[in-house]
């Protein structure tokens, strides 16, 4: 029998070092995969973009990057909002643009200064929506504290475009308070959520009406930066790591920081809060919430001391009422994300080759 | 959830998983096989295994509609959505599956147009909203999917919409179970019966099982405290020394089954003399073609398809896997030609198929105690 297990360990060796390796882009074609944030997306961050830019700060691939000028430090990031519909419960795509921005600069650690906003507008778009996401864009900029300084139009063929895109750049300074890392992370550590989970995912998906569902489900688009500067002064330094929740739910942000940190979490699904209106639809649809794109949610590692103090205090947050505890950072086995389901199994919860494709049987 | 969590209560499931342990003869090992790839879904989902005792293993089956389709059919397919003008629809998880040269995912990327639907009474409203357009429905799946395809086609027929036709790739159950039961390798105690298969054809077509191989088989339901039930039951079985079919999932399988829906199939599909099975080869009366007076609403016959046989690379041992006669780990090419990225065998190919399963989580089950 020993040779048996000899030759399991080698292959269980092969395929790790196999998994440990840099992620390559060896695809033919862009699929729809490569941009829903799983194992596709990475393949191309990792494979293609990080090493064609060789940038320390990009490097890091945190949510937004890291720039020093004499001694002040600037956090600055960019995103491309092209979500259909434009409008849906909770939201709309000016509102999500502004409040996608200003968070990845906060969780960052970086107090949003400024933004600018690029639209790509579909020939024959109604005036009146995009006057109504001009507005969307001003106030959710004033909601958030930030100036839009900066702009730049296009207008592409009617068929180019659904409606409009909207891209925009934000800059903001870090915050002295901030020690934020994606590979501090220890055994011990706690994983908290800011809010209850897998809403803006949802409210899209329902709001396309392809389903035939329906359900009073809003989008959570919010600016997290009031949450984040009273986690910093709640916990400070013990504040390990923030990462905004969004494309591929909470599971995926899990798994980049376990894979970064080179610990294992152990997450108990029990105390993960979701509304029993998503974990309908989600059961319905056969789809996980742990997957499922948030905009207005956040994960946070906190040393174990500091924990209880930065739960009570995102909680006095609006917004954040629902904010948990949901688990723990392990030593073994590093890179892996686990979960204790509600019903008394355990077992891995892993990041996602594609979309969350609804399954037929 | 109302109605839902009664069937997930932790504590319940303690219970079983006790009256489980105290079931089994320590000292034996027991394999046994969960028929559905909804099964193997939901003891992944809940964690199920976890709760079982070391001696009692499961064996995932030969019953994800997906997984099965061998390269041939998915290339067929592929072909099909590509032809000038067609809309191609299927469910969303077999744009994913792996054909020899690619995915229907990578067929969208390069120009086709493919498109998911949640029924096929949605792929015959497309067809209907696109009069000029030629709308194929990729149909998958056992006898639990083969009723909406035939109703859906009864309607396509009843309504005149002469831009749908469909590509059927139904399987049915019973031929691959007798395969795998035919092998003399066979290393499997019992079986975990597919609980929405048994709602359509009951739980009459099981008794050959224990009556001519001497395994007991459970109809299962697919929340977690069912499929604790369902392998006491089993195991119970093995203790008393006897060997039968049960219905753990009387909720919902009738005996008999749905005789409206066994109709309606008879009317609409004929069996094939044969069908090739991913990983399992070519079985023969194991799937479902539209009988000749559906032959219209054919789309192999309608656009005519390449039907070029691709086969499994010879080194492949799903069958062996599955039959549980070899670990994941032991066939030729696991974890070096068969990888999740590049699957070639149905147990690669979904993610919880045996194979990727332990390609993602082999390494955690060596140390899970750790933890």
């Amino acid at each position: 029998m020993a040779d048996v297990s000899d030759r399991e360990q080698r292959i269980l060796g092969i395929i790790e070092t196999a998994r440990a390796k840099r992620a390559r882009f060896r695809d033919d074609r862009i699929t729809m995969s490569h941009g829903a944030g799983g194992k596709a997306t990475q393949s191309l961050v990792e494979g293609l973009f990080v090493p064609a830019f060789d940038s320390p700060a990009l490097g890091v691939l945190g949510d937004a990057g890291l720039v020093d000028i004499d001694g002040v430090r600037l956090a600055l990031t960019t995103d491309a909002f092209v979500v259909r519909p434009l409008r849906f419960p909770g939201g709309s795509i000016g509102e999500l643009a502004v409040n996608g921005t200003v968070n990845d600069l906060a969780v960052s650690g970086a107090r949003p200064l400024a933004i600018s906003v690029s639209v790509v507008l579909e020939e024959g778009l109604d005036a009146e929506t995009l006057r109504e996401e001009v507005d969307a864009m001003a106030t959710a900029a004033t909601r958030a504290g930030v100036n839009i300084v900066a702009g730049d139009t296009k207008v592409v063929e009617r068929g180019k475009a659904d409606g409009m895109y909207v891209c925009t750049t934000g800059v903001g300074r870090v915050d002295d308070r901030a020690q934020l890392a994606p590979d501090a992370l220890r055994p011990g550590d706690r994983i908290l959520v800011s809010g209850s989970i897998g809403e803006h995912g949802t409210a899209i998906m329902l709001a396309r009406g392809e389903l035939g569902l329906e359900a009073p489900i809003e989008s959570d688009t919010r600016a997290l930066w009031p949450a984040v500067d009273v986690l910093f002064d709640a916990a400070g330094e013990e504040l390990r790591c923030l990462r905004d929740a969004t494309r591929g739910g909470v599971a995926s942000v899990l798994n980049e920081l376990a894979r970064a940190s080179g610990v294992a979490m152990l997450v108990s699904e029990r105390d993960v809060p979701v509304r029993s209106e998503v974990a309908g639809a989600a059961e319905l649809l056969g789809i996980d919430p742990m997957y499922v794109a948030n905009e207005g949610t956040f994960v946070a590692i906190v040393a174990p001391e500091a924990a209880q103090r930065a739960l009570a205090a995102l909680r006095a947050v609006p917004g954040c009422e629902c904010a948990q505890d949901i688990g723990e950072c392990k030593g073994q086995p590093p890179g892996m994300v686990l979960v204790d389901t509600a019903f008394g199994g355990r077992r891995v919860m892993d990041q996602l080759a594609g979309d969350p494709l609804p399954r037929i049987c | 959830m109302r109605y839902v969590d009664e069937f997930r209560d932790p504590e319940l499931g303690r219970a079983l998983a006790g009256e489980i342990l105290a079931t089994v003869e320590p000292g034996r090992h027991y394999k046994l096989m969960e028929v559905c790839g909804g099964h193997t879904h939901s003891i992944y989902k809940y964690g199920v295994d976890d709760l079982l005792p070391a001696n009692v293993e499961l064996v995932h089956g030969p019953g994800c509609p997906v997984c099965v389709i061998p390269m041939g059919r998915v290339d067929d397919g592929i072909a099909l959505a590509h032809e000038a003008g067609v809309i191609f629809t299927c469910f969303g998880d077999m744009m994913r599956v792996p054909g020899s040269h690619g995915t229907l995912l990578e067929a969208k990327a390069q120009g086709a147009d493919v498109r998911m639907v949640y029924s096929p009474l949605d792929a015959l409203r497309i067809a209907k909203a696109n009069p000029e357009r030629e709308v194929v429905f990729f149909a998958i799946g056992f006898e639990t999917t083969a009723p909406s395809t035939a109703l859906t086609l009864k309607r396509a027929r009843a309504e005149g919409v002469a831009n749908f036709s469909c590509m059927c790739n139904h399987v049915t159950i019973v031929p691959p179970l007798r395969a795998l039961l035919d092998s003399p390798d066979l290393r499997l105690d019992g079986f975990i019966g597919p609980g929405h298969v048994a709602t359509v054809v009951g739980a009459r077509p099981f008794r050959f099982i224990p009556a001519d191989y001497g395994r007991p088989l459970v109809i299962a339901g697919f929340e977690p405290l069912d499929l604790l039930q369902a392998i006491h039951m089993i195991l119970r079985q093995l203790a008393d020394g006897r060997c039968e079919v049960e219905n753990q999932y009387t909720r919902v399988v009738p005996d008999e089954g749905n005789p409206r829906a066994l109709a309606v199939m008879a009317e609409v599909f004929a069996l094939r003399p044969h069908f090739e099975w991913r990983g399992l080869g070519f079985i023969s009366q194991s799937a479902l073609r539209l009988s000749d007076a559906y032959a219209d609403l054919d789309a192999e016959q309608r656009f005519g398809v390449p039907g070029v046989r691709v086969a499994d690379p010879k080194a492949c041992q799903c069958g062996e896997v599955l039959k549980g006669v070899i670990k994941p780990w032991e066939c030729k090419v696991f974890g070096t030609a068969c990888t999740p990225d590049h699957a070639i065998g149905t147990c690669m190919v979904s993610p919880e198929g045996a194979c990727a399963a332990y390609y993602n989580y082999g390494r955690f089950a060596r140390e899970r105690e750790v933890v």
